[in-house]
């Protein structure tokens, strides 16, 4: 049973104290996501760009690094919020209890898991944003429209944000999170339509792929970026908003669970 | 033991027929007590008793099972947060915030009150001096010794300069000098007027802090009173330990005189009660090396009560 009572403007009081932190440290945490696009498109560029011909997406033909760099910004998204309410909430939680300690102040536990998944997403909003201006650079983002990239992170992390929070409702210990990285996480950064196009693949596991949130954040991104979609953008973006509400209650019920004895 | 209260007085806190169980375990057993404003309150009992479970269902972080608690003439259950606003709790844990230093804890924890920032920052000065802190004040809590930590702790706790102050085993695990020091600063509170509920496992702790206490077990509240009336009722004012385990005598000269003592493994320990007449012909008849003439402290009253046996 989640108190929607039990929520208010007060939850940013704990986002504040999470951004008060990742600033001290805001120069390895803006390093990742400045090098590692350009790490990828090094790596895909060069060794890899020459092994693959006529690639088509949207029934046009594009280069391998232009479709692939869309979706690094996804699959970015999806690694700094699912990462930030499953590791660093579980850590917070339970190592450091921090939770408890907000739980003697009028904060309610709801607005403590709240700001956690609002948290995450920002944090992804922030290393998506970093991402999307060095792809600009090489060339990979049409302007202005990639600024769009901006609430669509906020969006994706809060869906990867609810989920991981989900997880970290139930899952016993640290170690545990290797279980939902491996089922959940890895299967979708391949079979998502990242690196290699769903059209391509048998059509039972196109149909597989809608299930997938990230399918439907790179499609938008990819969207974003290039101007190009297979699907219709405004399915996924509803898909997105029904994943991200339906696992922000799940996850607030789970905490609650795990928490409240 | 009455604990009804009436309503007309002045009492900051009030438990009514309070219980909680945890998978059909009873934790806390219909348990009622008041505290007044001002007062400094003991709940005491080994491991297990029920002290931290009742505790935290004070401060609404675990619905209670059964009963009532009222703090501020407020209601736990649903106005839980005036009741945090205007409270303060210093949990048995650490939980202050180890990515954050020793002002920032102040800082950031007076956020989650609303605290406006310029009372906020006064207010942590204040504390940081009160608790002699301040030459740690850009550290990092995770460099923190012990006794340093538990009064950033306290500190923590009184940023909103709440009127009860609830302290879950304040000085567990400290040094002398550091539980000496938080004592003093306890005093001093009290001098202000704040009233507390205390746990604690010392029991020279409770005798020294508290006006009124009670001692807890099994869930249940065993006693309640003041650490003086509760010597005098449960074990009298002095006592003897005898050691050595032929003691067929000394056993029948008690029981001849009705003289009231617990037989332990290796000694006897005689409830004398300051009866200077029995005192003398013991040390005269039976004393041996292994003889100590003590005055009745509260620890003798809380093992007489809850036992000796190990709970854990």
């Amino acid at each position: 049973m989640i108190l929607l009572s039990n929520l208010s403007w007060r939850f940013l009081t704990v986002w504040r104290r999470n951004l008060i932190v990742y600033r001290k440290i805001w120069k390895v945490n803006f390093l990742v996501p400045l090098l590692e696009p350009a790490f990828y498109i090094l790596a895909f560029g060069l060794g890899f760009q020459g092994l693959i011909e006529g690639l088509r997406y949207a029934g046009q033909p594009l280069a391998y690094t232009r479709f692939m760099a869309p979706a690094l910004v996804a699959i970015s998204i999806m690694y700094n919020s699912f990462f930030e309410t499953t590791y660093a909430s579980f850590v917070r939680m339970y190592y450091q209890k921090t939770f408890d300690g907000m739980m003697t102040t009028p904060l309610s536990l709801e607005e403590i898991i709240l700001a956690e998944i609002v948290w995450s997403a920002t944090k992804a909003t922030a290393a998506a944003l970093l991402m999307t201006l060095v792809l600009g650079l090489f060339g990979f983002v049409l302007f202005p429209q990639g600024l769009l990239i901006v609430p669509l992170a906020f969006l994706g992390g809060l869906a990867f944000g609810a989920v991981g929070m989900f997880f970290t409702g139930f899952t016993p210990s640290i170690d545990m999170f290797n279980l939902p990285i491996f089922l959940f996480i890895t299967p979708m950064f391949l079979f998502s339509g990242t690196f290699f196009p769903m059209a391509g693949l048998p059509l039972w596991a196109q149909h597989a792929a809608y299930f997938f949130p990230l399918y439907h954040l790179v499609e938008l991104t990819r969207f974003c970026c290039l101007g190009l979609v297979e699907t219709s953008p405004l399915a996924s973006l509803a898909y997105l908003v029904c994943f991200a509400l339906f696992f922000l209650v799940l996850g607030l019920m789970a905490m609650r669970r795990r928490l409240i004895k | 033991m009455d604990t009804t209260v009436a309503d007309n007085t002045e009492y900051i806190l009030r438990v009514e027929n309070l219980g909680k169980r945890f998978n059909g375990l009873v934790a806390v057993d219909s348990i009622s007590f008041a505290v007044r404003a001002g007062e400094c309150f003991g709940l005491l009992g080994p491991n297990g008793a029920g002290k931290t479970s009742t505790i935290r269902m004070m401060y609404g972080f675990s619905p209670p099972g059964s009963g009532t608690i009222r703090i501020l003439g407020l209601d736990v259950a649903s106005q839980w947060r005036q009741i945090r606003s205007r409270i303060g709790v210093c949990q048995q844990d650490n939980t202050l915030d180890p990515d954050l230093t020793v002002f920032q804890n102040l800082l950031i924890f007076a956020g989650y009150f609303r605290i406006p920032r310029n009372l906020a920052s006064e207010r942590a000065e204040e504390l940081l001096h009160f608790f002699a802190l301040e030459k740690k004040r850009e550290a990092k809590v995770g460099e923190l010794s012990g006794g340093l930590a538990r009064r950033l702790t306290l500190a923590r706790a009184l940023i909103n300069d709440p009127e009860l102050i609830i302290l879950d085993e304040p000085t567990t695990g400290l040094d002398p000098q550091s539980r000496h020091l938080l004592w003093d600063r306890l005093h001093a509170l009290r001098a202000r007027g704040k009233t507390f509920i205390l746990t604690t496992h010392y029991m020279e702790e409770a005798a020294q802090l508290c006006d009124r206490l009670v001692i807890m077990d099994h869930g249940r509240i065993l006693v309640e009173g003041t650490p003086a009336s509760l010597i005098e009722e449960h074990v009298g004012r002095s006592l003897i330990e005898i050691g050595g385990l032929e003691q067929g005598a000394l056993r029948r000269f008690l029981r001849e005189r009705q003289v009231d003592y617990d037989e332990l493994a290796d000694k006897l320990i005689i409830y004398s009660n300051g009866d200077t007449a029995i005192e003398q012909a013991i040390h005269e008849g039976f004393s041996s090396r292994q003889c100590t003439f003590r005055a009745a402290t509260l620890e003798d009253v809380f093992l007489r009560l809850t036992g000796r046996e190990l709970r854990e």
